[in-house]
Formats: C-alpha cells, sequence, structure tokens
C-alpha cells in the first residue's frame, strides 16, 4: 500500500518536474541545443536538426532582420556573414554555423541607434522601396567593401549579382554602394 | 515546406565519414556546401534519416601543388577556386567557370567537387576540368579508386560514384609550356544563371608551331558534360588557324545532342557551340603563344 505522504510525494515530483519531463520528450525527436555566435553575443536554442539558420535566427533568436525569400539560394533576402564571408543563411543549417562568427543585419552598425555607412547611404539614395531585399543588399554591399574599398560599377553590379530586387530597378542600389564606397575612403583618410 | 528532420553526423575524418556513410546506406547523405543538398531536402526530392557533415573535417578544403600536379581537396570552395593564384596562372579557363558560377554566395558556400559530383549536364565547371585532363580520387571502404574525369559522368545527375564512396580530390596535370585554354558561356541571367551552353578548349603547341594536344569539352549540350574528341583528333599535328577551327568548331555542333527547355531551345544552344567552340579555340591560341 502507498500511504498518504508517499502519494503526496509523487504528486509533488510530478507537477515539479513535468515541465522536464515534455523538454526531454523533444529531445527524443531529435532536437538539439545549438550555440550560435551572433553579432559578438551568444545565443543557445533547442531546435530540429534539420532547421536552417535563417529559420533560428527568426524563429528562435527573434533576429528578423534577415529575410526569407525563396529558400533555394536565387534572391539573396537571407544573405548573412559567415566569418566575415556571404553566405545564403536559408541553404546553411543552423547546426553547422556553430563555432563560426555570424554577422547579421542587426550587428552592423556600432551601436543600435545609428546606423552603418551602408545603411545611411541606402536610405540617402532612396535605394529602398519595399525593403524586402535592403537587408540582403546592405550584406552584400558590406561583403564587397570589406574586401574593395573602392569598386567599380562593374564589380558593384557582379558583387549584388547574388541578391534580387522587385522594386527599385537596382540603379539607386547600385549609386548607394558607392556613395557608401565614397565615404568609407573618406573616413580613413580623415583618421 | 519545411525540411523533414533528420540526425546531423558530424566526422572527424574523412574515413570516420565513410564508414558512417557505409553503416546508413542509402538512408543517409554526404553534406559539403550544401548549396545543391539543401534544396534538394526542401523539396523532399531526397528524404535522408542521417546527414553527413564534412564541415568539421580539418585540412580537406586545400588546393595545392604537388609532384607536378594541383591537388584540389574536396572542401574546397569556389571562391577559392577563383581565388587561386596557382589556379589562375595555369588553369585559367577553370578560375573563369568558377568566377561565373551562381552568385558570390553560392561561391562562399559551395565546393568544386560538390558541384561536378552532382552531375548537371550544364556544371559550369566540368569542361575545363575536362580539357584540363583531371582525375577523380575515390575513397570507399575496400580500395580506393582513380578515375579520370571524362569516365566519370553516366547521365544527368548520375556519376560512377556508388553507395557509400567519397570523392576525396581531383589531380590535374600542370599543362606544359606553351599551352593555352579558354572557357566560354552564354546564359539568360547574365552570369548567375545555369549555363545555357558553355565550352571549354585547350591548345599546345609545339616550338615549330603546330598542335600537339588538343582539348575541347561541351556543357549543357548532351544528357552529360563531354568531349568531343573527334574535333580534337583532326587538330593534332596542324599549324593552328581559322579554316582548321572552323572545321573543329562544326564537328564539335554535330556531335552535341541538345534538349530545348526553359534556359533555351536546341537549335539555339547547336548554334552556340559552334560559335563558342571557335572563340575557345581562338582565345587558347592566343594565350598559348603569350607563353
Ligand atoms: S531565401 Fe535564401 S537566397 Fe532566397
Ligand atoms: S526594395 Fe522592394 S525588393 Fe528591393
Amino acid at each position: 500500500m502507498i500511504s498518504v505522504s508517499e502519494k503526496f510525494y509523487f504528486y509533488y515530483f510530478y507537477h515539479v518536474f513535468k515541465h522536464y519531463f515534455s523538454i526531454q520528450q523533444i529531445g527524443i525527436m531529435s532536437k538539439v541545443k545549438v550555440t550560435l555566435k551572433v553579432n559578438g553575443d551568444l545565443y543557445e536554442a533547442a531546435v530540429n536538426q534539420s532547421k536552417t539558420l535563417v529559420e533560428v535566427l527568426r524563429e528562435d533568436l527573434q533576429l528578423v532582420g534577415t529575410k526569407i525569400g525563396c529558400q533555394t539560394g536565387d534572391c539573396g533576402a537571407c544573405t548573412i556573414l559567415l566569418n566575415g564571408k556571404s553566405v545564403c543563411s536559408c541553404l546553411t543549417l543552423a547546426i553547422e554555423a556553430q563555432n563560426k562568427e555570424i554577422t547579421t543585419i542587426e550587428g552592423i552598425a556600432k551601436s543600435g541607434e545609428e546606423l552603418h555607412i551602408i545603411q545611411e547611404a541606402f536610405v540617402n539614395e532612396g535605394a529602398i522601396q519595399c525593403g524586402y531585399c535592403t537587408p540582403g543588399m546592405v550584406m552584400s554591399a558590406k561583403h564587397l567593401l570589406d574586401k574593395n574599398t573602392t569598386p567599380t560599377e562593374l564589380e558593384i553590379r557582379q558583387a549584388l549579382s547574388g541578391n534580387l530586387c522587385r522594386c527599385t530597378g537596382y540603379a539607386r542600389i547600385v549609386k548607394a554602394v558607392q556613395v557608401a564606397s565614397e565615404k568609407i575612403n573618406q573616413s580613413v583618410t580623415e583618421k | 515546406m519545411s525540411i523533414r528532420n533528420f540526425t546531423y553526423l558530424e566526422p572527424k575524418t574523412l574515413k570516420e565519414a565513410l564508414s558512417m556513410h557505409a553503416e546508413h546506406g542509402t538512408k543517409s547523405n554526404i553534406l559539403a556546401g550544401g548549396t545543391d543538398l539543401l534544396i534538394k531536402l526542401r523539396h523532399h526530392s531526397i528524404q535522408p534519416d542521417f546527414i553527413i557533415g564534412l564541415n568539421s573535417i580539418p585540412k580537406i578544403d586545400y588546393i595545392k601543388l604537388q609532384d607536378g600536379e594541383l591537388a584540389i581537396g574536396t572542401m574546397a570552395k569556389l571562391s577559392a577556386i577563383v581565388e587561386n593564384t596557382e589556379i589562375i596562372n595555369h588553369f585559367p579557363a577553370l578560375a573563369h567557370a568558377a568566377s561565373v558560377t551562381a552568385t558570390v554566395q553560392i561561391r562562399n558556400m559551395g565546393t568544386l567537387i560538390g558541384n561536378i559530383c552532382n552531375a548537371s549536364p550544364s556544371a559550369d565547371n566540368a569542361t575545363p576540368l575536362l580539357v584540363y585532363d583531371a582525375k577523380v580520387v575515390i575513397l570507399n571502404n575496400v580500395e580506393n579508386r582513380e578515375i579520370n574525369l571524362d569516365k566519370f559522368f553516366t547521365g544527368p545527375g548520375k556519376t560512377v560514384l556508388e553507395q557509400g564512396e567519397i570523392v576525396k580530390e581531383f589531380l590535374i596535370p600542370i599543362p606544359s609550356k606553351l599551352t593555352g585554354s579558354s572557357y566560354q558561356k552564354v546564359s539568360t541571367r547574365s552570369k548567375v544563371d545555369i549555363a545555357g551552353v558553355c565550352v571549354s578548349a585547350l591548345i599546345s603547341l609545339d616550338k615549330d608551331g603546330k598542335i600537339t594536344k588538343a582539348r575541347i569539352a561541351l556543357g549543357a549540350v548532351a544528357p552529360t558534360p563531354i568531349r568531343v574528341y573527334k574535333a580534337e583528333e583532326i587538330l593534332i599535328g596542324k599549324i593552328p588557324g581559322i579554316e582548321i577551327f572552323s572545321e573543329a568548331a562544326k564537328i564539335a555542333k554535330e556531335e552535341s545532342s541538345p534538349i530545348s527547355d526553359m534556359r533555351s531551345s536546341a537549335d539555339y544552344r547547336k548554334a552556340m557551340v559552334e560559335v563558342l567552340t571557335l572563340r575557345a579555340l581562338n582565345e587558347s591560341l592566343e594565350s598559348a603563344k603569350k607563353k
């Protein structure tokens, strides 16, 4: 026979640990803990192993600046930097991005308040209409300008050829990158 | 459509990857750059229970000279191919093809070997590798084997790779001094798109200016990337010139068997084979003379 006090303990343990048990069950269905370093901050999330980086950024880390378009590597809306190189976060598994430096649109301005030179140029040059392609465009532009601060128009167009925009017709985007590159060079010579 | 869940395996050596692949058989797929695999997973055209990621294996992304050959490791990215000075110097057609493969983002992710193993009839990088006589080094659990790239493709999306095998590297012999090569492509979304037609050529000259070696390879105009042996043969021993090149280009056109699809019509492709072959041969000759 189970005594009253034993019953109480069962009941007590059940309630204290039921949350824990349910998490464990999901764990058995092959969710894993991933640790991601995004814009210098460490994040942890329990996710399906099949989850892509952009899904985890948006759904688990609430970093919704990075956009999802085609999910097949064609549109560039999901572009982020992985160890400084631009990649499609829709074709990268979150689990693969561990132990790497991830930079998203949220992390390129020095503080959350001001804008990065490239973002500022996009705003000032009217390179943003609906804005859906913009985070990806800015990340591709950053990847270019990190390597080459004086790109030609052709080099800019080639560097952005993996990013589609349905609104602007690209001319103003190219102009914005040119303006940003001039600004970057100015700030270098001023120093 | 979300990707069906799987277990991600992370081998630390190629050997470990091989035994995982052998253990899980058809239930597993190898993940290198992921630019093709993730699309297949997303469209549920493959539904593996295990994904074997090569990402954490150290030192398999090499591009290095050894014994007169260039060795390209299985995880060498397309962007690394574009920037490598040995490749720019000795294998300019490959550097060119890699530089116009897909987009910046895809080149930063995708591997050269993955691009070839997917065996798309149009794979941009297959034709330069064919003209440079690349060899494929294949690992399996029994004994490793080496095979010439022109024997590697068996059909659209199909290669001689058997279940459980992994490509370790490509070996490409350094061409002789008086050699020139060229890559030519037409496609609709300019550089980004998969090639509508692509052609690579290679010409080696002797001291008297005669052709000692010729290679012509076509992409996107047959079920697999192909060499045009007949056209290559007629060039051997000849003094290069517009007439003999035109003849070779005509043969290339006849040997091609393109289909019509959303990228181009068959007739257009055939016409382009001739034009691009001629261009590729001329450019190869020019650069051979410069050396
Ligand atoms: S969503 Fe990644 S490239 Fe379109
Ligand atoms: S601003 Fe709308 S897609 Fe580019």
